[in-house]
């Protein structure tokens, strides 16, 4: 199952992330397990990093504490090896933590060397996403993570219902398009050639962080988009080379995209204002954020809409 | 309640050791009633809250008429019905309305997300704005009528009844029917009637594609006269030129009689 949500306002900016959770929050029934958010702040020179030491089922063990510590103060300098200036870093868990850097290098060698301290994994990269998942419906991350009042212009969330895998922070989405700036992937189904793309992408050199189908979406359309394509000629293009089954959002740095696969299989309701778009997989999420009746359609099958702050 | 947890304690909704939700749920009384009439507010009621008043006023105090207003396109509402009655709803309701009712008039003055009417045995459900995928999903009787466009698979898996669409309709629209009828005004998308076993489709705008072992039909006067009567029937105006679909017998070799009437026949 899994409920999807995605919101872009195209006249300033709004509380994201209590907007999110609520959505999310009405949506606890597709998936109880995580929950995760893709939210844009305001944009500015810093780069923003999202990464965790540990995942949360293991921040409990044994001599955790002093492992965190020992992991963050690497995290640290390393940073600071590799030229980027630490301006802040805070964490209200423990193992999850946000930092804003001083740095105009490759990402890439950034992220890679980041990840090779034990248990580190870097949820997003940028300069303005911000990826936070973590165990438990809605409430529970948004209040952890003191998401109210996470200001910005667009994002999107995921409530999991674990079915193919474990219920742990690495198969929770968003998935960030590792290591491309800014650009991150909710989805809804299941891609029946998974291996394929992941193995052409692998040897064009990307890494993944999960086992999970979703996140091939994420890299497959950054690559493209890397490559010229605009962000809806590469959603269109993964309509022929993606199989299963599957809804899908994107979002880039001032992007929120959708795309719904040709047999209209996996569920989709959207409202469109002047102001406001609003997505979700089922129409209850919409009226959690807008609190009186909208119109509102089912995309069709094949259907690739994209729009922008 | 023994077995209750808390688990969904912050959004105010409990759940059982199997799951079922809201087990200890109870009719809220907050109707206003007036003879045969009955309306309520459905803002701060949960689904099960809603279905055990209207329930209430059907089954118990004999109310003939209900009307559940701001309905929040909160799922599963008014399902199972088994009574002559008519409901209204004053806004959206959510995914599976109306599924499995056999007797209610039903008059829903918003939009319906997934599966509306699933399984209806008879009865009509009157949609004023749009509904998503599977729309009458199995239905085997009664008359489903949206005013707007539905999504994909409408009307999957037929067994009797009709759907009326007055907009256009997504792919694989009819897949696997097996009975009743289908009148779309506006266009259908791909795979239109795929894998169908009997029954009729009529289009109004364009197809995008047949499915497989659907073909055009022959019209006769019996089609005229059961599209005027359906219009006029729901007021929806004079109906547009209707091209019609049915099966061409060539995929499956099953009959579509009831058990009962297969009796006869042997």
């Amino acid at each position: 199952m899994c409920g999807i949500a995605g919101v872009i306002h195209r006249n300033g900016t709004a509380d994201l992330g209590d907007e999110l959770t609520k959505m999310l929050q009405s949506m606890k029934h597709r998936g109880p397990d995580s929950t995760g958010y893709a939210l844009y702040g305001p944009a500015d020179d810093l780069v923003v990093i999202r990464f965790v030491l540990a995942e949360p089922n293991e921040a409990g063990g044994f001599n955790m504490e002093e492992r965190l510590e020992r992991n963050r103060a690497e995290v640290e300098s390393r940073l600071a090896k590799i030229g980027a200036n630490v301006a802040t870093m805070t964490s209200e868990t423990g193992y999850a933590f946000r930092a804003t850097v001083r740095y105009s290098g490759e990402l890439k060698p950034l992220a890679d060397y980041l990840e090779d301290v034990p248990g580190c994994e870097v949820l997003s990269l940028g300069n303005s996403l911000e990826i936070i998942k973590d165990l438990g419906d809605a409430a529970t991350v948004g209040e952890q993570y003191r998401l109210d009042g996470f200001t910005g212009t667009h994002g999107i969330g995921h409530v999991r219902m674990a079915t193919e895998s474990d219920v742990d922070l690495a198969s929770a989405h968003p998935y960030w398009a590792y290591p491309f700036a800014d650009v991150a992937v909710v989805h809804n189904g299941q891609l029946t050639n998974y291996h394929q793309w992941r193995r052409r992408l692998e040897s064009n050199g990307h890494r993944f962080q999960s086992e999970c189908d979703s996140e091939i979406i994420a890299v497959y359309l950054a690559e493209k988009m890397e490559g010229g394509l605009s962000l809806e000629s590469a959603m269109k293009s993964s309509l022929d080379d993606l199989d299963g089954v599957f809804t899908y959002l994107c979002v880039t740095g001032n992007e929120l995209g959708v795309a719904k696969d040709e047999m209209a299989a996996k569920p989709l309701v959207l409202m469109e204002s002047d102001d406001l778009v609003a997505v979700a997989t089922e129409e209850i999420a919409i009226r959690a954020l807008v609190g009186h009746e909208v119109e509102t359609r089912d995309p069709y099958e094949r259907e690739v809409l994209v729009w922008q702050v | 309640m023994a077995g209750v947890s808390t688990a969904g304690s912050k959004s105010g909704i409990s759940y059982d050791a199997r799951g079922l939700v809201e087990p200890d749920a109870e009719a809220p009384h907050n109707s206003e009633i007036d003879g045969q009439k009955a309306r309520f507010e459905a803002t701060d009621l949960t689904t099960r809250q809603i279905n055990k008043e209207l329930r209430r006023l059907v089954y118990e105090e004999g109310i003939t008429d209900v009307t559940i207003v701001n309905p929040g396109s909160k799922h599963s509402l008014a399902v199972g019905i088994l009574k002559r009655c008519n409901i209204t709803f004053e806004g959206s309701p959510g995914w599976f309305a109306c599924g499995l009712i056999d007797g209610p008039t039903v008059h829903i003055d918003g939009r319906v997300g997934w599966s509306a009417g699933e399984n209806m045995m008879s009865g009509s459900v009157v949609i004023e704005r749009g509904a998503g995928s599977l729309t009458g999903a199995a239905i085997r009787g009664g008359d489903l009528v949206i005013k707007g466009d539905v999504g994909a698979r409408t009307g999957i898996d037929q067994k009797g009844g009709t759907i009326i669409v007055m907009g256009s309709v997504g792919i694989n629209t009819g897949f696997m029917m097996q009975r009743g009828r289908q009148i779309i005004c506006g266009d259908a998308g791909d795979g239109l009637g795929d894998s169908m076993y009997d029954g009729k489709l009529y289009v109004g705008g364009t197809v995008a594609s047949l499915g497989i072992d659907c073909v055009p039909g022959e019209w006769d006067d019996s089609d005229t006269e059961f599209i005027e009567r359906k219009f006029a029937n729901y007021g929806l105006g004079s109906p547009p030129e209707f091209q019609k679909f049915v099966c061409g017998k060539q995929l499956h070799n099953y009959d579509s009689l009831e058990p009962s009437e297969r009796k006869l026949v042997i």
